[in-house]
């Protein structure tokens, strides 16, 4: 053991240097926030729970292409069409298995009329794998509860593409 | 034979190709819209613009320009791609472009080929043209807008389906396609239209918006519509069969399907029988298998036992069947439900000899007794290629619209014995001439037309002009494995224990033991039975099946039985050992190698040919020909009157009620 660590040792050193940083960053600001209550800023392109968008007036917009359904290399999503009463294409049946998702976002590549999006939620987690398994009617409602939300991050995204 | 170079390479083309054929040939791809091979050359898309040496020097058709000699074809050089690229840009001016809602998308000509001429961008800002949809039947949807004016529709319903019905009015940019008067299409073909249309403006109504070509599972079929024996896809999605495609086969259906065949399909879902019943105090119940086998164990038959099969049976059910009747020592097997009798001691005077493809080269033609438009809407369009080429058609029975002109002679049968010199001076002449008869005079005509095969020389070297047209799929092969009794189906009224596979068309009062239906559909066979067996449609089991003409044809598997259905000869295996005479196949292979030493001729597939020796039965022939035997093309069995779309089509194209609907 050489002189200097002799020192070091009795002077207690490498104690107080410890307790100093311990001391610094009390009273340095936090770099953890109160989650869920507080959250960090996400990009426009974050891609979290999908959602169904409508129309301003009320119309939905997917009009049962499949693409997304082709594109998707998880195969989560099912679809089936038939002619709505007026003759349009719509879909009778959507369904997303969040399960299998691997949120890659190219259903929303792929759609031609921005119907399937991912917007910015991503605290969805249930306590069954049942309710994963997301049909039209929870989509379409995903969609109404965050459009503000899904129509900014577009906006935003939308010189980029 | 010209001599052309494709590219710098020298092939030889046939006498007559054009060059869009040639390039063909020199394995060169053209792309094209209005070329079609089985129609008439049109030449007003100008998509398959070519170079051509010597000549003009500026791109031409090739689709319209026939091969010369000494001619030199570039199909890939500078200017070739700029002209197309221009035609695209042309074509998409007015497409709307609509992709993701068109049911098209996936299998479209104009999107598979803009991908290779298209600019990635439109430069036309003015308004597009838009088109109000038109009204063409309960088969075809419309969406005109999409439409680049190729005018195949209006060629195939001309020159195939011989229906004038389709037309184009206004010029130019204002060309539009329609059905006249907006009526119904009446042809029973209408549904080729849709294959035919290389964009999205006519597709299947009852397809509408259903599935995408991407996501279904394609299974090679034969149709059991007709006897004609039609190449099918079924294409299916799980446990669906979403829709049917005819398949090119040159020898049967060229590539053509009637709408019975194509849109019969939605029949498969609906009035299934998806689990087995035994009737008690008058009242079916559903059981199960072992119970049901059970009831049959306990008729005490003693050996009279019977098998009748229905229309749409495959070979390979009828065999297990018969199979079983030979364990108990009953050969009482019947196919003809209706009460048919004709004598079957020669295969081929019960056969389509001249076979479906020659029938084009004969050159007077006889059709005794049979509406073939509705028969065999398939052969009836090879005859019409047969009168283009100058053939002469008479016909016995009662004057009908077989979309061509026939000269009629009325629908008394006793013509036979006296035929007018008008007819027998064409046959005289005729080097292939032709008689077909019709399941309507087979009852009492039969033997005076095969004296007909003397008379007029039907039968010589290398040619067979003696025709019958059957109606049932599994007719040809039910006959091969011996379905006919002398006394047609009386013979089977007097078992103590009848098994009927999938027949529905039989009088069920006059049976008076215990009926045992082992079918698919919930139609008249089950409600009259005493014990149902749930059994396989065609689509769910690997069948093979006898055209008319004696071609043996495979189909395979696309979806399984819904519920407790099985295959029809799995259940006869397993019935077979609850009865205590276990039979001796376990897989379809054994079992189809067990039919083809009971029948040699159903160990291969292909076309049979039976030696001709006409049998000798009276020569003369009476009656009169009330009308003819299908009354309602849409509804001729179980599947059908299941099916929605050919409800529809019955009611609107049979029945005349009116559906025409306002444009959407």
């Amino acid at each position: 053991m050489g002189i200097a660590q002799t020192i070091k040792a009795f002077t207690l050193y490498e104690f107080v240097k410890a307790h100093a940083l311990t001391l610094k960053y009390f009273f340095k600001p936090k770099a953890t926030i109160n989650y869920p209550y507080e959250k960090n800023p996400l990009s426009p392109r974050f891609r979290g729970e999908h959602a169904l968008r409508r129309y301003p007036n009320g119309e939905e917009r997917c009009i049962a292409c499949k693409l997304c359904e082709a594109v998707c290399p998880a195969q989560a999503i099912t679809i089936e069409a038939e002619p709505r009463d007026d003759g349009s294409r719509r879909t009778t049946r959507y369904d997303i298995d969040m399960t299998k998702c691997i949120y890659c976002g190219l259903c929303q590549e792929a759609c031609p009329v921005d119907a399937i999006v991912e917007g910015p939620n991503l605290d969805f987690a249930t306590e069954t794998r049942e309710e994963l398994i997301y049909d039209k009617a929870k989509l379409l409602d995903n969609g109404d509860r965050w459009e503000r939300a899904i129509a900014a991050n577009l906006a935003a995204d939308a010189p980029y593409r | 034979m010209p001599k052309v170079k494709v590219d710098g390479v020298e092939i030889e083309v046939p006498q007559g190709a054009t060059v869009l054929q040639a390039c063909e040939l020199a394995g060169k791809e053209i792309p094209r819209f209005c070329y079609h091979e089985r129609l008439s050359i049109a030449g007003n898309c100008r998509m398959c613009l070519v170079e051509v040496k010597p000549g003009p020097p500026k791109p031409q058709a090739s689709c319209a320009l026939p091969a010369a000699e000494n001619q030199e074809i570039f199909t890939n050089t500078p200017m070739v791609k700029h002209a197309r690229e221009g035609i695209m840009e042309f074509l998409l001016i007015n497409h709307p472009l609509d992709c993701p809602i068109c049911d098209q998308g996936g299998e479209c000509d104009l999107q598979d080929q803009s991908v290779a001429y298209g600019r990635g961008h439109s430069r036309y800002d003015e308004n597009k043209r838009a088109v109000t949809e038109k009204y063409m039947g309960p088969i075809v949807k419309t969406v005109m807008t999409r439409c680049i004016q190729c005018t195949r529709c209006i060629r195939f319903a001309e020159e195939v389906a011989g229906v004038e019905e389709i037309g184009a009015i206004y010029r130019g940019e204002n060309m539009q396609i329609t059905s006249y008067l907006e009526e119904a299409v009446t042809s029973e073909l209408s549904g080729n239209v849709v294959d035919l249309c290389p964009v999205g403006a006519l597709t299947s109504k009852p397809y509408a918006f259903e599935a995408r070509p991407w996501e279904l599972r394609k299974t090679l079929s034969i149709d059991v519509m007709d006897a004609v024996g039609t190449n099918i896809r079924l294409d299916s999605r799980g446990r669906q069969v979403l829709r049917c495609v005819p398949r090119v086969n040159d020898d049967v259906n060229e590539e053509w399907a009637s709408d019975k065949t194509r849109h019969a399909v939605d029949g498969l879902v609906r009035k299934r029988l998806d689990r087995p019943y035994v009737r008690r105090d008058g009242k079916l119940h559903p059981a199960t298998w072992d119970e049901a086998f059970a009831a049959i164990a306990a008729v005490d038959h003693g050996g009279s036992v019977a098998a009748v099969a229905g229309d749409l049976v495959d070979c390979e059910t009828m065999f297990a069947a018969k199979a079983l009747l030979k364990q108990f020592g009953s050969s009482l097997l019947e196919g003809r439900q209706t009460g048919m009798d004709y004598d079957t001691s020669s295969l081929a005077a019960v056969n389509f000899n001249t076979t479906i493809a020659r029938t084009e080269e004969a050159d007077a033609i006889l059709l005794i007794g049979t509406n073939l438009r509705w028969e065999a809407p398939l052969v009836n369009t090879r005859i019409r290629k047969a009168i283009k080429k100058g053939a002469k058609v008479f016909a016995i029975g009662p004057e009908t619209d077989l979309t061509y002109k026939v000269e009629w002679l009325g629908a008394d049968l006793s013509v036979l014995g006296n035929l007018p010199e008008r007819l027998t001076d064409v046959f005289g002449k005729a080097a292939k001439p032709m008689v077909i008869v019709g399941g309507g005079a087979l009852k009492g005509a039969h033997g005076a037309a095969l004296a007909l095969a003397d008379t007029l020389g039907l039968v010589k070297d290398g040619w067979n002009g003696f025709n019958v047209v059957h109606m049932a799929a599994s007719r040809m092969g039910g006959l091969m494995l011996g379905y006919a009794q002398k006394a047609g189906i009386a013979a089977t009224y007097d078992a103590k224990l009848v098994y009927f596979l999938g027949a529905d068309e039989c009088d069920f009062a006059n049976f008076r033991g215990v009926k045992v239906y082992v079918g698919h559909h919930g139609d008249k066979g089950a409600h009259h039975a005493d014990i149902i067996l749930p059994g396989a449609s065609y689509a769910e089991k690997s069948g093979t099946f006898v055209n008319i003409e004696g071609r043996v044809q495979r189909g395979e598997r696309a979806v399984f039985p819904p519920g407790d259905a099985r295959e029809d000869w799995t259940i006869f295996r397993a019935l077979s050992e609850t009865l205590g005479h276990t039979l001796p196949f376990d897989t379809l292979d054994e079992l189809r190698a067990a039919m083809a030493l009971d029948c040699p001729e159903l160990a291969t597939l292909g076309l049979k040919t039976f030696a001709w020796n006409s049998p000798s039965l009276g020569t003369t022939a009476q009656g009169v020909l009330e009308g003819y035997p299908i009354k309602d093309f849409y509804l001729t069995n179980a599947i059908c009157r299941a099916s929605p779309t050919m409800q529809r089509c019955s009611a609107e194209l049979v029945h005349g009620e009116s559906f025409a609907e306002a444009a959407e």
